[in-house]
């Protein structure tokens, strides 16, 4: 699983969105839905899109993580925490396997999405990122107009074929952020404001419609207004979509997280539940000295 | 009181009136280094508006600029430059359609698609490509693209326009992808993680992502190359041949401004005689077409420099 199996060359037989191992998925996802027994030690789960079992990530011969099991549930938002380096954001890359374009990452174990292995080697990487979108620490808009910006995914991903327009209009009036730019479509996304930049990239991810969006510390480069309203649009976004979120900010886990996952350096998975008993009352004291702010 | 007195005394220190003295001298010498190239491009445009005023007292800018037959020595003589900027546009427009292409897409390959191990090797080789002297490339072509050719088209002649070409498009390739893959490298990685995180894959984060966020730079480097087929002077002397004529036959031999100059440079016309005087009018016509390109590259640098936080 390293970069130099760049994603194009890991398809023996890439046919775009509608590939084998997509539509698989996609059959998958109903058969685990009817099996839900729930994983064992955790609570209980309505049908988890994404379920890591033993997952180990390398980079080089640094291990970032230690064996994460985790099921993330469908259309709630989970939060993973943790201190500085302690392997959440790796975590997250591995979801939609963007560790591959990492040289040195090397993966171990197995991560289900909807019941089939995304390390498997019939699994294309491309046509997976497209069912699971993805948004990231810094705002990171192409150098386009704001609507090319948000069509991106559409064209690349075949589904421009429809009404582009009202695709990226929905987009943008799902990511709040319609209104304030409206009338400069045909602007640089780039001459937006740092919370917009940030708005436009989360429009830009769910535009092809995706299921899961992954989202790596979104408002850590913002001030706290664009910060509250990216919150705000979080909560709406789980209504439609499963969102996985990165955070350092234990009170914006709390705000806005259903499940979460607490993450102690050296890339250990120390608790994963819901996210008011995290706060409230957790098992671990390791957690609770992280969460009452003693350690971390 | 006396700690005040011994920090005063330590800001102050060894400096003094000789200190000040010293920098403005470096500062001069280094003023006068940077005015050398200044006032060399100064003289450079000094010496062919005059050489070309005795040239234009002769001969109508009408008669220069439209004329289509080239022949300011041999009688009946004639001034019109259009076959020697015909010449020079075959070979800048041919070379380019090798370059261009091929130019970058080595670049979009360096930059995105190599090993770091590969491109460690390629990377030096096509700058060693840059570095051979131009004159070598003529014999190159001489000896070996124009064989070819005649190969496929007997009736070709040991000088035509199309090894010429040929040959300067070979030797700007290294400029045009060298200055693009350092173009397309300076692309953050943000961008590309944001294209792959939307499921592109790889030759599409290359064309639509990295190639227009790179573009001022890219575009910069094509204009840059092509100034330098503009000015190429002895490959394709040597391979295009010195016989000025407009004409589509790229088997043909040509001539361009520079081959031009070449020949009589090395001639023996006297000095103020109206051949020699035409060596400052073609030479004025050069430097105005690749200070015009250059001019334009600037331009579409500040026109489409990306601004990235």
């Amino acid at each position: 699983m390293t970069a130099n199996n760049e994603p194009a060359e890991m398809t023996p037989n890439r046919r775009g969105p509608e590939s084998v191992s997509t539509s698989e998925i996609d059959e998958r996802r109903s058969a685990s839905a009817a099996a839900d027994d729930g994983p064992l030690g955790s609570p209980r789960v309505s049908s988890p899109v994404i379920e890591s079992r033993d997952l180990d990530v390398f980079y080089g011969d640094t291990q970032a993580l230690h064996g994460i099991e985790m099921e993330v549930p469908e259309r709630q938002v989970t939060a993973l925490i943790g201190p500085s380096g302690c392997g959440k954001s790796t975590f997250l890359r591995s979801i939609n396997r963007m560790n591959d374009l990492i040289d040195v990452a090397r993966v171990e174990g197995d991560l289900y999405f909807h019941g089939k292995n995304v390390y498997d080697d019939d699994v294309d990487p491309v046509a997976l990122r497209r069912k699971i979108g993805m948004v990231f620490q810094k705002p990171n808009p192409f150098p386009k107009s704001i609507y090319d910006n948000v069509a991106y995914g559409l064209r690349v991903q075949g589904k421009d074929d429809g009404d582009v327009d009202e695709k990226v209009r929905t987009a943008l009036e799902q990511a709040a952020l319609l209104d304030e730019v409206e009338d400069q479509l045909d602007e640089s996304g780039l001459d937006l404001s740092g919370g917009q930049q940030q708005r436009l990239c989360i429009a830009r991810a769910i535009a092809p419609d995706p299921e899961v969006v992954l989202m790596d510390e979104p408002a850590s480069a913002l001030d706290p207004v664009a910060t509250s309203k990216i919150e705000d649009l979080i909560d709406d976004l789980a209504e439609e979509y499963t969102v996985v979120i990165v955070t350092h900010s234990m009170q914006q886990a709390a705000r806005i997280s259903d499940k979460t996952a607490v993450f102690l350096t050296g890339g250990h998975l120390v608790e994963f539940d819901d996210t008011e008993k995290i706060f409230e009352n957790p098992e671990s004291q390791q957690v609770e000295d992280y969460i009452t702010g003693k350690f971390g | 009181m006396s700690s005040a007195d011994e920090t005063a005394v330590a800001i102050t220190g060894e400096s003094g009136p000789m200190n000040g003295l010293k920098e403005t001298a470096i500062r001069s010498v280094f003023f006068s280094c940077a005015l050398v190239t200044v006032l060399t491009t100064l003289g450079i445009i000094l010496v062919l508006v005059q050489g070309s005023i005795g040239f234009f007292q002769e001969v109508s800018i009408v008669e220069y600029v439209t004329g289509t037959d080239w022949s300011p020595v041999i009688r009946p003589r004639s001034f019109g430059v259009l076959p020697l900027i015909w010449g020079t546009l075959i070979i800048t427009v041919g070379s380019a359609l090798i370059a261009i292409p091929v130019g970058t897409a080595t670049a979009i390959y360096l930059s995105e698609y190599a090993d770091p191990q590969v491109r460690k090797v390629i990377k030096p080789t096509l700058e060693i490509l840059a570095g051979i002297p131009t004159i070598v490339y003529g014999f190159f072509a001489l000896s070996f693209i124009t064989p070819i050719i005649q190969r496929f088209f007997p009736e070709t002649g040991t000088f035509n326009a199309a090894a010429g070409a040929i040959v300067v498009g070979i030797m700007i390739i290294p400029m045009v992808s060298s200055l693009s893959e350092d173009a397309m490298s300076s692309v953050p990685d943000d961008l590309r993680n944001a294209a792959y995180g939307l499921g592109a894959t790889k030759f599409e984060v290359s064309t639509s992502v990295v190639f227009p966020a790179s573009l001022s730079g890219v575009i910069a480097s094509y204009i840059l190359a092509l100034s330098r087929a503009i000015g190429e002077t002895m490959a394709v002397t040597l391979a295009a041949g010195m016989h000025p004529q407009i004409t589509g036959n790229l088997l043909e031999p040509i001539q361009t401004m520079t081959a031009y100059m070449v020949q009589i440079g090395i001639s023996d016309v006297s000095v103020g005689s109206i051949g020699y005087q035409s060596l400052f009018a073609v030479g004025l016509t050069l430097f105005a077409m690749t200070l015009a390109m250059n001019l334009f590259s600037l331009w579409i640098k500040s026109r489409y420099r990306e601004e990235y936080q």
